[in-house]
């Protein structure tokens, strides 16, 4: 779960990284106030998950109180990269002598945490990677042994502060202590990314987190009983959730349940092949229970209009008979009568198709196997988006 | 031969008596799967399919000797129990255990290199030596022992492919589901090396999926050591960026770890690219067809 700025700043606080003075607001009356408290100048900063905030016209330096109140007003008004602006932090403006970057994340390659530093900070660290991953320092972290002294050091070397830069050999101190005050914060909150973009060596001498972005490990909430995990903004990702399904929207009028990630994943693909667009990713993962089943068909229609809905299930484990029964009871429960195809293979899939044949739903079409499946969903979909008009039937993708 | 398990291998359950752990000892037994031992603390003296369960791992080896440990230890205590098993000597572990924090997972991948210990998982279905082993969660009726060798982030695509090629004749050395989670133990690469010197397999089936880079580290590899045919496939093509499709690892970042950049990897490796998993299934049988011919 990533953190907003204000959130990942207000954990930086309490595990005693310098940040600056600042209040989150939500109205341009309350910025106007914050600013007045924090003053004189300010920078009003867009609250939103997502990065290049800056280059969006999301974060503005203010001078006197109507800046700030014009400032609030069309931030707030803004949607940056599809994320909505929920607040402005308002925080006190300080001078900047030099900018630097300094990140933990998880490294898949070397499976533990990495530790990645640049004396070029304020940039977007991934383009900055690829135009000159030399100006990149990079130390794999042992998990078992923690961030190391010599560690340290090369970090501070790397920074190079010279003798007539402000803060003298202070700033070299700084770094290091916000080195490892960040390595316990990332342990201490099972956080798989910390990154301070930019950290700052101030014209006063101080080194400062003028930035946060905090990503923190779902897996370990069990842990941290203190973090609620928000609730998703989209109703049909809600519903499934709350069933303890894998759900993530997307935008097309194809509903799509079947049993495993890969498998999910893999369905989407091949409708987009067809020239067709999924309206979800739903993985009801065992889900042989009619509950299971029922909720998922439920998430699917709770959003967007659905054309039609492509059930796809290989019974490894799981008795497709199973599922099938689940599935006659749920789509008379959650009273379905949208287009569904349904695909069964592996495990009792002949004991599955008798217990839909037998159901005889007129709205069920069975398919025998998973590429006659997508074709067939694809096929219906684009037959319902003509009839109702929609923009379904000039989805892109062609013959893919 | 087959990799990494056979019929003379010893299987040890950790989180034996749960449901999930009984079950699944039934079904390893069914499969022909010589379960030698279960372990949950506070259980021990009790039996599940007439295995007998010890308090400890340390205490079950003292008794009876294990090579691979099965875990269906819940998350919050998955971490505790893979330090254990490694302590205790066990060489091969296989976490089916989903939703352990990657904290705990850096940790234990950076403790079992010291004990000479290797890991397949976590959050996987397992690996299958289809007729003689079966350690893990596979559906063993669905396999055929045979010269295809399968390795694959995600379980149910691996029974769709495995399933398929069944069907078609085509029976398998060994599958392995290296799992979906960004830290993870044994890879496509280390997989790959072990079917190369195997001398059941004549061809390997790899399936990917989004997130990370070990479909592309693999064509590299691929490229330069594997005398067997290869054949791919990568899931996740329509994606949307930033957002976990079900598996942990199975998440875009940035412009990192797309399906495209897979595939186009593994074509530029000369690796062939199937656009289903029917295809896939398809393409390891004339793969292996073109080999023997030759």
């Amino acid at each position: 779960m990533d953190l907003l700025e204000h959130q990942g700043k207000a954990l930086f606080a309490a595990a005693g990284l310098p940040v600056l003075p600042a209040i989150v607001a939500t109205t341009p009356e309350k910025a106007r106030r914050a600013a007045e408290h924090l003053g004189p100048r300010v920078c009003v900063k867009a609250q939103a998950k997502t990065g290049g905030r800056g280059k969006a016209g999301g974060i503005r330096v203010c001078g006197t109180a109507a800046e700030v109140e014009t400032a609030t007003t069309d931030i707030l008004a803004m949607t940056i990269h599809g994320h909505d602006v929920e607040a402005v932090l308002v925080e006190r403006a300080v001078d900047i002598a030099r900018e630097l970057y300094l990140g933990i994340t998880v490294s898949r390659e070397v499976r533990s945490p990495l530790l990645v530093f640049s004396r070029e900070g304020g940039v977007d660290i991934e383009e900055l990677a690829k135009r000159a991953p030399q100006a990149l320092l990079r130390r794999p972290i042992d998990p078992l042994l923690g961030l190391l002294e010599y560690q340290v050091r090369d970090v501070v070397d790397a920074a190079a502060f010279g003798p007539d830069e402000p803060g003298g050999t202070g700033a070299g101190k700084g770094l290091a202590a916000v080195c490892r005050m960040l390595w316990k914060l990332y342990r201490d909150q099972d956080a798989t990314l910390v990154e301070v973009n930019p950290l700052v060596l101030t014209t006063g001498g101080e080194i400062v987190c003028l930035d946060s972005k905090v990503t923190v490990d779902e897996n370990a909430f069990f842990r941290h009983p203190d973090v609620k995990p928000e609730p998703p903004q989209d109703a049909r990702e809600a519903k499934a959730r709350a069933a303890g399904l894998a759900f993530v929207p997307l935008d097309g009028d194809i509903g799509v349940i079947g049993n495993g990630a890969g498998l999910v994943m893999s369905t989407i693909d091949q409708i987009a092949a067809e020239g067709g667009r999924a309206a979800d990713f739903c993985d009801i993962g065992g889900g042989a229970r009619s509950e299971v089943a029922q909720a998922a068909l439920e998430a699917t229609f709770a959003g967007p209009p659905v054309a039609a809905v492509l059930v796809n299930i290989f019974g490894g484990i799981t008795r497709c008979e199973d599922v099938a029964k689940g599935l006659v009871e749920a789509i008379g429960a959650a009273g379905v009568d949208a287009p569904v195809v349904v695909r069964l293979d592996g495990n009792a899939a002949e004991e599955g198709h008798a217990v839909l044949r037998a159901a005889d739903l007129p709205n069920v079409t069975l398919a025998l196997d998973p590429d006659e499946a997508v074709r067939l969903v694809v096929a219906i979909s684009r037959e319902r988006g003509a009839a109702a008009g929609t923009a379904a039937d000039v989805a892109p993708g062609g013959e893919g | 031969m087959a990799i990494l398990i056979d019929n003379a291998t010893r299987v040890l359950v950790q989180g034996v008596t749960g449901r999930e752990g009984a079950f699944h000892t039934r079904r390893m037994l069914a499969s022909g799967t010589n379960v030698v031992a279960g372990v949950t603390p506070g259980h021990g003296g009790k039996t599940v399919q007439d295995v007998p369960v010890f308090d400890s791992v340390h205490e079950a080896v003292a008794h009876i000797a294990a090579d691979v440990s099965v875990l269906f230890v819940p998350a919050p205590r998955a971490r505790d129990a893979l330090f254990e098993a490694a302590d205790a000597g066990i060489k091969l572990i296989v976490c089916i255990t989903e939703g352990i924090p990657v904290r705990d997972m850096a940790e234990v991948m950076a403790h079992l290199p010291r004990r000479g210990a290797k890991l397949i998982g976590p959050n996987c279905p397992g690996l299958i030596t289809p007729a003689r082993c079966s350690a893990g969660i596979m559906p063993s009726e669905i396999f055929m022992p045979g010269a295809a060798g399968v390795v694959s982030r995600s379980g149910t695509l691996t029974y769709e492919v495995v399933h398929e090629l069944t069907q078609a004749g085509i029976g398998q050395s060994t599958a392995v589901g290296m799992g979906g989670d960004a830290v993870h133990g044994i890879g496509f690469i280390e997989c790959l090396e072990l079917f190369e010197a195997d001398r059941e397999t004549e061809g390997v089936a790899l399936i990917g999926e989004i997130g990370g880079d070990d479909e592309e580290r693999a064509a590299a590899f691929i490229r330069e050591r594997m005398t067997k045919p290869v054949v791919a496939y990568v899931a996740g093509h329509s994606a949307p960026p930033g957002r976990r499709m079900g598996h942990a690892g199975a998440i875009v970042e940035g412009s990192a770890g797309t399906a495209a950049t897979k595939q186009a990897a593994l074509e530029a490796a000369g690796i062939p690219v199937a656009g289903s998993p029917s295809e896939l299934a398809r393409l390891l049988g004339e793969a292996i067809k073109r080999r023997r011919a030759t």
